[in-house]
Formats: structure tokens, C-alpha cells, sequence
């Protein structure tokens, strides 16, 4: 069956069951493969994408539900994603770096919705996000520095 | 062999092995200089290739083919900061690659393969990268000398840019042409450590590799799409050991976008069009599995067997003195047993592979971490020549162990998939979640029985008896880790101590399982650090000693451990284990391929009772520091990934099944539960050793011996926190 | 808490565990899967004693865990039958909907996805602190209820309605696989709240 998806302002028409999940529509249909697959119960969020901006897990969010506007790592913008990614340039965030484009749009819609947060306020956003290399001190460090970087 | 035959059996890997014990007999040295004209040239356009592990290009970038797969450890940046290092290059003209599979050049000098493990990484290049360095910035050298007319030793580099003091530069790319013309030099000097300008110095290398992670676009194999290419998911027997008996795939076949169902060695194959058709056209396939031969006994039972061994006789795995006739007559016997569950490595990449095929050749692309052995795997199965099989090495989303595959099964299941499919259908063959957490190559289920003696404020005697599997015995690795009987991997960490105890004893019991198990991050030390330092921690107790001070007062004959541990002492402003505002800290030592770590773990009682550890103080002596910053994330990435075992990771078997299939039951650490960790590293000119694994085995103990003194009691049975399932 | 294990080895992994049992993997006794209809109250001649005993049998929905896990007593939320601490860590927030950066939308879609056991509801939310059940009695959870202050400021006629026609009221009783459903129907349930209701809505004790 066909759907029809905005994916990073174009317009994907994927021929998948209607129980597909977005992330296997993004990578597998539409070829974009910065959003990663780590568990497929939206336990992990390497497959964290927005819809209308609000971060959401794709793996667990069939294609026949997505009626808003999705938004990929591939075409993160603005100043709270220039302010994330740099601080993670800077910091050296990643380490094997499979989950870092779930973390990084987690860490970007915190800053957009809340741009100076607390400890508990990352601890809250980012806690849906697991790293297995435990990179946690850094992204933590780097989200802070991200904050600090935007009231200048 | 046919892919048929070959099952994920110790056995039948053994059967078809004859290819790997050949291989491990290769000769151990790579020549820098032998065939690299031929050596395959990732990135294609570099002009001057000078040996096998340096490339430059005309746009001045320098490439350094790393034999050592990047999962996140740093080699891709660790070894080009060796190579910028020697070439006196600019930090931003530096690329990193993987090299392709080829023993000749690119083996592991501590195995004689090539292959990635033990920690081994800059330890094992240290020298053969700078001398491939150091050949090439001579010939670039020679090469603006010739160009300029000027005599060679008049040629400085800064910044890699060449400079003649007459005002001529340029920078290397001028130069790559003609410097491949030139021969090679042999016994190049290396820089003198006074004038190192990158390696141990903070602050000016960047890992190679932030940017593009940080913006999804590094490539890994389940990234890999290719024209007409299949994605394979295979199911497994729900029991290890257990076989198809027969299946039916009417109904998967009828999935949109199913496109084939083929059995293999290791089950059944499922083809589709996708992931998502790959998923719903397994769960659709009906298969009867023969459990005949299925290992059935369930953790609990284990458990129960392996501490009735412990109370036998074992294998002697280290002894001096006669602990058994101290303890006999020792007024004071103290005793403690710990259990030690099934682990899953989890990378966050599940297991993956890519493998396109025909007649005349095949190219594999994948996390591969044994290249030699998984290269002539691959071949084996396909029947092709080992020379026309390209194995190309992915950057992998973790292993901790996991791709570090001493049966090459991943590699065996990708090779039968894509010849049960045909030729010239490329395949991707990748693992769910669940495959990973119930696919097994568990770090092994392990008990210690400890027992020791105290008289007068000293410890006088100490005996453990472990029991568990070795996931050597009957692999064509046996021969590297097997002697008299015991396997070191079981035993490192415990059979001898760093302590000095009059009477030892350490004995071991090789238990026999058909749960297929495998080395997970510091390998044999994830428990016997755990129950030496709380066992060495509650007899320090019972003496009446402090934990930092009764440990060095016993370790005069390791004095870069007791350097650590002194480091952390001082790092902590230790006072002793009350860190008071109702916390506790507890520490732990532990030296571990090559380098020595300790820890302090400051802890309190949390929500609901769990353990919350605040900070963590850590100190590491790894030899030279090459990258100080990659150490930190190393350590700080350790003591994450084993706190989060020690707190929550538990794989239980409930008769032979297993029971967390998923992370919502595999609890994995998450931001919140990571404690803040401050790192010293020792100052050292030795030679550099592992920081990929170190970091792991301190922090469980570390964390026990606060509880204990939080009236908690040293856990003894791990996880510390139970009841996700 | 802390794995009591001098003892527990032998009997094994997931045995005798010590401390508090808030986090504890719990077993709670499995309610019965059905509601007794209102008819069958009939008997009770005493009109309050009459009203008490349905809103006990009111009570298997409303202690159920389908119910309890999202009327938790702190922040945070539970979940699956075993009624474990809510993985990963989710917070009411300021209006029930989560935290910045991780709505409960995050994750809960409009419906259940059930390939991967996630619930879902256009209006999947936290109830508000004052109406938490978690730990309470049942009497408590009557008084509760029928205390506007405390219930949403709902009459009788509007917690009928809601509890009879919301759909997030109405998912316990399509939780999706691997999670059991409340006991009875929806419209049971909102039979016997009017019932109560109409013989007097008198608490149990």
C-alpha cells in the first residue's frame, strides 16, 4: 500500500504495509540511514527522529500513523543543532558512534524547548537514549556547553 | 564443507577449521615495504604510497590504513596521531581508513593475524606505525631536497608544510609523485620522545571521527545498500544446540516484499525487500525444531551445579605455600561465594554483515574484527580462492567482545546466506535485538569460592576455587590460551595475586554447557576482579585495616598497581570509606592487559534502595599516553559499561531458554545512573598498553566495598539490583 | 535494592531479595478477569451496604494494574503487569504529557503498536498527582474520586461519562499482547459506576 511521507521537506511516496515502521520507511525506502536501529521497542532511541519538531522513536511508529512533518539527522538546522553538533565536535562525544544521531536529536529538541536545562532536565530528556559505550559524562558536558554556546 | 554441513556447533567449527589453524601459524612480522604496490588503495587517489599504512594524496591529505577495527576504542585516531606525529603533519591533513584483509601486512603482532583484541591496538603499533611514518616523511623529505637542489638535513617540517631555510616551501602533496619514485630507506630513526609535539600532549588532536557521527553520517554495514540487494534475517533455535527439524514457509512467503526462505547451518534464512518484510516474514514462518541434543539446564541449575563443584577438588591454576593446612588449623576461616550471571555484549549495532558473490570472486563488508579468520571462513564456504575474497572492514557500532569471534559464526551465517541464495544476489544479513540478547556468546556464567584466614590483623592464607566454561577449549584457538588443563582467560586476575599472602591457592573447575560463551570487555577479569578485590577488601576489614593502606602495605612488589592506587587515594583526598552525608566509597586495583587501574566509587542508597553511585575517581598507568583524551573517554566509557552490568545486566537462562530478549529487560545504564568520573593518568615512559578494557574490571568491586560499608554487605550474586523480569 | 544473596544462591537468580520492594519485580495475585453485573447486587437489600459492595468490585479495575501503572504515587509511572518502575525514566511533567525532549508521545502513538508491545492512545497521559491510587486503599481511592477537588472537578454525571466513554480509560481493556486486560468490559465498569452512584456513592471501609 502506498504512503505518502514528508521526509526532511520532500515528499516520499513508500509502497510498505501499513504496520511499517518509519524507520525502516526512512532507511530502507528512502535510502536516509543516519537514523540507526538499536532495538525496535523504543527502549534505546537510535531511531529518534521529529515529527512536527517533537522528538519521536520511528522504530515503533508505523507509517500509517505519521501525518506531520519528518525531520531526519540528515536535515538538522538551526542554531540549537549548530550549537549540539559543535559542542560534540569539540568535546568528542562520540565513541563508537552508533547511537549518536539519536542522541543528538534528543539533545536538540531539549535545547529547543528548554535552552538553558538543569542536570535533572537532561537526565529527563536523555535518559530514553542509551549509549552502550556510556559516553553519558560527555553528552551530558557537551548539551551544557551546547546551552552556554546559545546565550552568547 | 558445505554451508549445510556447518552448524554454529563447537564441534563442526572445529571440523571446519583446518583453514584457521593454518592461518595461525603465519609469520608474525608484516614487512612495511612487502607488496605495497599491490595493496589495495582505499580512498584510490593517494599518489604516494611509500608502505602499507600510509597514503598521500595530491590534495596533501595523509591516509593511515589501520589494520585495527574502529568500534569506538580511537585506533583511527590514535594511530594518526602517531603518523602525524613522525611526518611532522598538520592535525587537519589527517584521514583515517580501514585496511583490508591481508595477513601479510596487516597482522596483529600479538596474534600473528590480523585481528583486533586484547587491548592490543596501540601497543602492537606503537613502533611498526611510526617507523611506516618515518619512512615516508624521509622520502618526502628526499623528494623537495632533489626538487629544490638542497641538501636533505637542510629540510625541516612543521605543520606539514617542508621548509628550506633559502624560503622554499611546500607542502607534501607537491611531493607525493616524485617521492613514490624513490626507494624506500630501511632502519629509519625514530623522533626522540623530548620532541613529541602530539602524542601525550592534551589538547591537540581531535578524534577523526566526531564530526560525522555527530551528524549521521558515518557509514556502517547495516548502512549498506547495494543494487538487487536482499536483507536476511535468519531464525535461530530457541535453545542452543538445538536444529531444524522442518519448516513451512507458506505463509512468510506470502509477506509483501518476502522473497525467499532457504534453510542453513544455523537455521532459517528469511529474504525480503527490507527490514520490515524480513521481520514479518520470520515471524510468519512456521518451523519445528529438533531439541534433541539442546542444552536444557536453566541458570538456576548452573548456579547450583557450579557451587557444588567448588566444593570439589579442581585443576591447580596458581598456588604457593599450603593454604589448605593454614586454613585447616586457622582459628578465623573467612568465607564468601560469588555468582557471577550470563552477560550479553549488546553493542548497540546488532550483528551485521554484507556479502555480494559470483564465480569469479567476493566482497564482504562488515564489523569484522578477526579479518584472517573471518576472510578464510568466507571463502571456505563460498569455495572461492582466499585471493579472490575482499574483505572490507566496516566501522562497527561497539563489540565489547562480541565481534571478536573465535567460532566466526557471523561470518559462516553470512557466507551460508548468500550461497544458499545464489550468486550475484547481494545479501544483508543483519540481527534483531532480540537474535543479539538470545543469540548467546554470553560472557560466561562464573561462581568463586573464596576462603581466607586472619590472625593478628594479617592475612595468612587464601584460597578460590572458580567454576565456569572456557570458550577456548575445542576452538583452534585452544592452543593459545590452554596449558596443563587451565585456560588463562578463566583464571587471569585471580590465580596469582598482586598482594603478598604467604599461602595461595587457586583451583579450577571447567564446567560443560552447551551455552556458547565468548570473551565480553577485560575478558576473565569482569569477575575475578570482582571477587578479589571484595574478598581482599573483606579480609582487610576483618584485620581491622584500611582499604587504600592494608592494600599497599601488601603490593610492595607491584609498584605501578600501588602507583595507581596511590594516584587515586590522593585524586579522592582519600580519608578512608566514609565519605559521610550518608555515602560510602569503596576501591578496588586491578591490572589488566598491561595496565594498571584503580578506582574509588563514592555511593549512596538511592530511590527504591538501589545503589546510586555518585563519582567515580580513577587512575590509570597505560605506559606512554599517547591520546590522554581518548584514556578518559576509554575509562570513563569502562566504568560505565561496567557499572551498568554490575547494577543490572543479567542473561538468565530458564531451562536453556533465554529470558531478557530485549533492553526493556536487559537493563542497560542510562545517562542519570552515570556517576561523574574524574580521571589521572600516571605519567610514564614504558610502553603504551591497553585502555579499552581496563577501565571495566575496578568499578564492580569498587562498588561493592562502599555498599559494605554502607551495611549493605559486598553483593554475592550479581547484578546488585535484580528484577527487571 | 541489593540482591540478598547468603542465602539465596542455590534457589537461585531472581530469589529473595532484600530491601524495599517498591522496585521489586512484583507477582501480584492475578485479579479475576471478569465483573460481576449490576443485577447481581440485587441481593444486597441495604442500599449503602448494596452501593459499597460495587464499588469493591469497582475496585478490581481500579487496582489493576492497568490502571495503578499511570495513577502512580510519585512522578513516575509503571508498568507491565509486574508493575516495575516505568523503563526508561518517565516523569508526569507539568501537565501530564512528560518531560521537555520526551513526551510520552515520544514513544506512545495513537494506538498500540503491538510488534513491539508499545501502548498507545491519542490521549496517553499521566493522571495528576491528586488523583494517584498507587499504594492507596480502596476506600481512599472512593473518597477520592468522588472529591471534585480531587477528580478533575467531576460530578457524578461527568465521571460517568468519562470513565464509560474515554478512550485512554477505555485502553485497559485493549491493553495489546503481553499485558492483561482490566477485568470485564468497559461498559460493565461504567454500569456499575452509575449503579454506585445511583444507590448513594458510599465508600467501602
Amino acid at each position: 500500500m502506498a504512503h505518502t511521507l514528508s521526509v526532511n521537506g520532500r515528499s516520499h511516496t513508500v509502497d510498505v504495509d501499513a504496520d511499517t515502521p518509519l524507520l525502516w520507511a526512512i532507511r530502507d525506502n528512502i535510502g536516509l540511514t543516519g537514523t540507526k536501529f538499536g532495538c525496535g521497542v523504543a527502549q534505546c532511541g537510535a531511531c529518534t527522529v521529529w515529527i512536527d519538531g517533537q522528538p519521536v522513536r520511528s522504530c515503533v511508529t508505523p507509517v500509517s500513523a505519521v501525518e506531520g512533518k519528518v525531520t531526519t539527522i540528515e536535515a538538522l538546522e538551526g542554531k540549537e543543532a549548530r550549537a549540539v553538533q559543535a559542542a560534540w565536535d569539540t568535546i568528542d562525544v562520540p565513541q563508537c558512534g552508533y547511537c549518536q544521531s539519536g542522541q543528538v536529536m534528543s539533545a536538540v529538541a531539549l535545547l529547543k524547548e528548554n535552552p538553558k536545562p538543569s542536570d535533572r532536565d537532561i537526565d529527563l530528556a536523555m535518559n530514553g537514549n542509551i549509549c552502550r559505550c556510556a559516553t553519558y559524562a560527555r553528552i551530558r558536558t557537551a548539551i551544557h556547553a551546547a546551552a552556554r554556546s546559545l546565550e552568547g | 564443507m558445505t554451508a549445510h554441513d556447518l552448524t554454529l556447533s563447537r564441534r563442526s567449527l572445529l571440523a571446519g577449521a583446518g583453514g584457521l589453524i593454518i592461518a595461525l601459524n603465519l609469520p608474525k612480522a608484516a614487512r612495511a615495504q612487502s607488496g605495497a604496490a599491490q595493496a589495495f588503495r582505499p580512498g584510490g587517489t593517494a599518489s604516494f604510497a611509500p608502505n602499507a599504512f600510509i597514503r598521500v594524496a595530491a590534495d596533501n591529505s595523509v591516509t593511515v590504513l589501520v589494520k585495527h577495527i574502529e568500534f569506538g576504542q580511537g585506533p583511527f585516531t590514535g594511530l594518526a596521531t602517531l603518523v602525524a606525529e613522525e611526518m611532522d603533519a598538520d592535525w587537519g591533513q589527517m584521514r583515517a581508513e580501514h585496511a583490508p584483509a591481508d595477513v601479510k601486512l596487516y597482522a596483529n603482532l600479538a596474534f600473528g593475524v590480523q585481528g583486533t583484541g586484547g587491548s592490543t591496538a596501540m601497543a602492537n603499533s606503537f613502533e611498526q606505525i611510526r617507523k611506516a611514518a618515518a619512512t615516508a616523511r624521509i622520502m618526502l623529505v628526499q623528494a623537495a631536497a632533489e626538487a629544490w637542489k638542497v641538501p636533505a638535513g637542510e629540510i625541516v617540517i612543521e605543520a606539514g608544510v617542508l621548509k628550506h631555510a633559502s624560503g622554499k616551501q611546500g607542502r607534501f602533496g607537491e611531493f607525493a609523485d616524485a617521492a613514490a619514485k624513490l626507494p624506500a630507506p630501511t632502519d629509519v630513526p625514530l623522533k626522540p620522545p623530548a620532541q613529541f609535539r602530539l602524542i601525550g600532549k592534551e589538547g591537540v588532536v581531535k578524534r577523526l571521527d566526531s564530526a560525522d557521527k555527530a551528524r549521521g553520517k558515518a557509514q556502517f554495514t547495516i548502512d549498506i545498500s547495494a543494487l538487487g540487494m536482499l536483507t536476511v534475517v535468519v531464525a535461530r533455535p530457541p535453545r542452543f544446540g538445538g536444529k531444524v527439524a522442518s519448516f513451512d514457509a507458506a505463509d512468510a512467503l506470502k509477506v509483501k516484499g518476502v522473497v525467499d526462505v532457504k534453510q542453513i547451518g544455523s537455521g532459517v534464512a528469511v529474504y525480503a525487500q527490507g527490514m520490515w518484510p524480513a521481520i514479518k516474514g520470520r515471524e510468519a514462518l512456521k518451523v519445528v525444531w529438533d531439541e534433541s541434543e539442546a542444552e536444557t539446564r536453566g541458570s538456576a541449575e548452573l548456579v547450583a551445579e557450579y557451587r557444588a563443584l567448588a566444593r570439589t577438588p579442581g585443576t591447580v591454576a596458581g598456588s604457593h605455600g599450603d593454604a589448605q593446612a593454614v586454613l585447616a588449623k586457622a582459628e578465623r576461616v573467612i568465607e564468601a561465594e560469588y555468582v557471577f550471571p550470563y552477560l550479553a555484549h549488546a553493542p548497540m549495532e546488532p550483528l551485521d554483515g554484507y556479502l555480494e558473490w559470483n564465480a569469479q570472486g567476493a566482497l564482504a563488508r562488515f564489523g569484522s574484527q578477526f579479518q584472517t579468520t573471518e576472510h578464510q571462513t568466507i571463502a571456505t564456504i563460498l569455495e572461492l580462492p582466499p585471493e579472490k575474497v575482499q574483505l572490507e572492514t566496516m566501522l562497527a557500532g561497539g563489540s565489547f567482545g562480541r565481534r571478536a569471534q573465535v567460532s566466526q559464526h557471523l561470518a559462516a551465517e553470512l557466507a551460508m546466506c548468500a550461497k544458499a541464495i545464489g550468486p550475484n544476489r547481494p545479501v544483508k544479513l543483519v540481527w534483531t535485538r532480540e537474535d543479539d540478547l538470545a543469540g548467546g556468546y554470553y560472557r560466561p556464567l562464573f561462581v568463586h569460592r573464596m576462603r581466607g584466614a586472619v590472625k593478628d590483623g594479617k592475612i595468612t592464607a587464601w584460597t578460590n576455587a572458580i567454576v565456569g566454561q572456557s570458550f577456548f577449549l575445542g576452538t583452534p584457538f585452544e592452543a593459545m590460551t590452554v596449558k596443563n588443563g587451565v585456560d588463562a582467560t578463566m583464571v587471569e586476575g585471580a590465580n596469582e595475586l598482586p598482594y603478598e599472602v604467604a599461602d595461595f591457592r587457586c583451583e579450577v573447575h571447567t564446567a560443560k554447557v552447551g551455552v556458547p560463551t565468548l570473551w565480553w570487555r577485560s575478558v576473565g577479569h569482569t569477575h575475578t576482579a570482582y571477587a578479589v578485590e571484595c574478598f581482599m577488601d573483606e579480609l582487610l576489614q576483618a584485620a581491622g585495616q584500611d582499604p587504600v593502606a592494608g592494600r599497599l602495605a601488601l603490593m610492595g612488589k607491584e609498584p605501578r598497581l600501588a602507583g595507581v592506587l596511590k594516584a587515586v587515594a590522593e585524586l579522592a583526598k582519600w580519608t578512608g570509606p566514609d565519605a559521610g552525608n550518608g555515602r560510602a566509597r569503596g576501591v578496588a586495583v586491578a591490572e589488566s592487559f598491561g595496565s594498571f587501574v584503580a578506582q574509588i566509587a563514592e555511593v549512596s542508597l538511592g530511590e527504591g534502595g538501589e545503589p546510586k553511585v555518585h563519582k567515580v575517581w580513577c587512575a590509570i598507568d597505560c605506559g606512554i599516553a599517547v591520546n590522554p583524551d581518548i584514556i578518559r573517554a576509554q575509562m570513563e566509557g569502562g566504568i560505565g559499561f561496567g557499572l551498568g552490568h554490575v547494577l543490572y545486566g543479567e542473561l538468565t537462562l530458564d531451562k536453556g531458554k533465554p529470558v531478557q530478549t530485549n533492553f526493556d529487560t536487559y537493563r542497560s545504564l542510562r545517562i542519570h545512573e552515570m556517576p561523574e568520573v574524574e580521571v589521572a593518568i600516571i605519567a610514564s615512559s614504558e610502553k603504551p598498553t591497553g585502555v579499552g578494557e581496563p577501565g571495566v574490571p575496578p568499578i564492580g568491586p569498587a562498588v561493592a566495598n562502599a555498599l559494605a560499608r554502607l551495611g549493605q554487605g559486598r553483593p554475592r550474586q550479581l547484578p546488585m539490583v535484580g528484577g527487571m523480569v | 535494592m541489593l540482591r540478598q544473596t547468603a542465602l539465596a544462591a542455590v534457589a537461585g537468580l531472581g530469589l529473595a531479595l532484600a530491601g524495599t520492594a517498591i522496585t521489586t519485580a512484583q507477582t501480584p495475585t492475578p485479579p479475576a478477569g471478569t465483573l460481576r453485573p449490576v443485577e447481581s447486587f440485587q441481593s444486597i437489600a441495604q442500599r449503602e451496604a448494596r452501593s459499597a459492595a460495587i464499588f469493591t468490585e469497582m475496585g478490581k479495575v481500579l487496582q489493576h494494574p492497568r490502571c495503578v501503572n499511570c495513577h502512580p504515587a510519585t512522578e513516575r509511572p509503571r508498568q507491565t503487569d509486574a508493575q516495575r518502575p516505568h523503563q526508561p525514566l518517565v516523569v508526569r511533567g507539568k501537565d501530564g504529557h512528560g518531560a521537555p525532549g520526551m513526551a510520552c508521545s515520544t514513544c506512545h502513538g495513537k494506538e498500540n503498536f503491538d510488534p513491539a508491545r508499545v501502548p498507545g492512545d491519542g490521549h496517553w497521559a499521566l493522571a495528576p498527582a491528586s488523583m494517584a491510587w498507587e499504594g492507596k486503599t480502596l476506600g481512599q481511592i472512593c473518597e477520592q474520586l468522588k472529591d471534585p477537588n480531587r477528580n478533575g472537578s467531576r460530578d457524578m454525571a461527568a465521571l460517568i461519562k468519562h470513565v464509560a466513554e474515554d478512550s485512554l480509560v477505555g485502553w485497559a481493556w485493549r491493553p495489546g499482547p503481553g499485558r492483561q486486560p482490566a477485568p470485564g468490559t468497559q461498559d460493565q465498569f461504567g454500569a456499575l459506576l452509575k449503579a454506585w452512584g445511583e444507590t448513594g456513592a458510599v465508600c467501602p471501609r
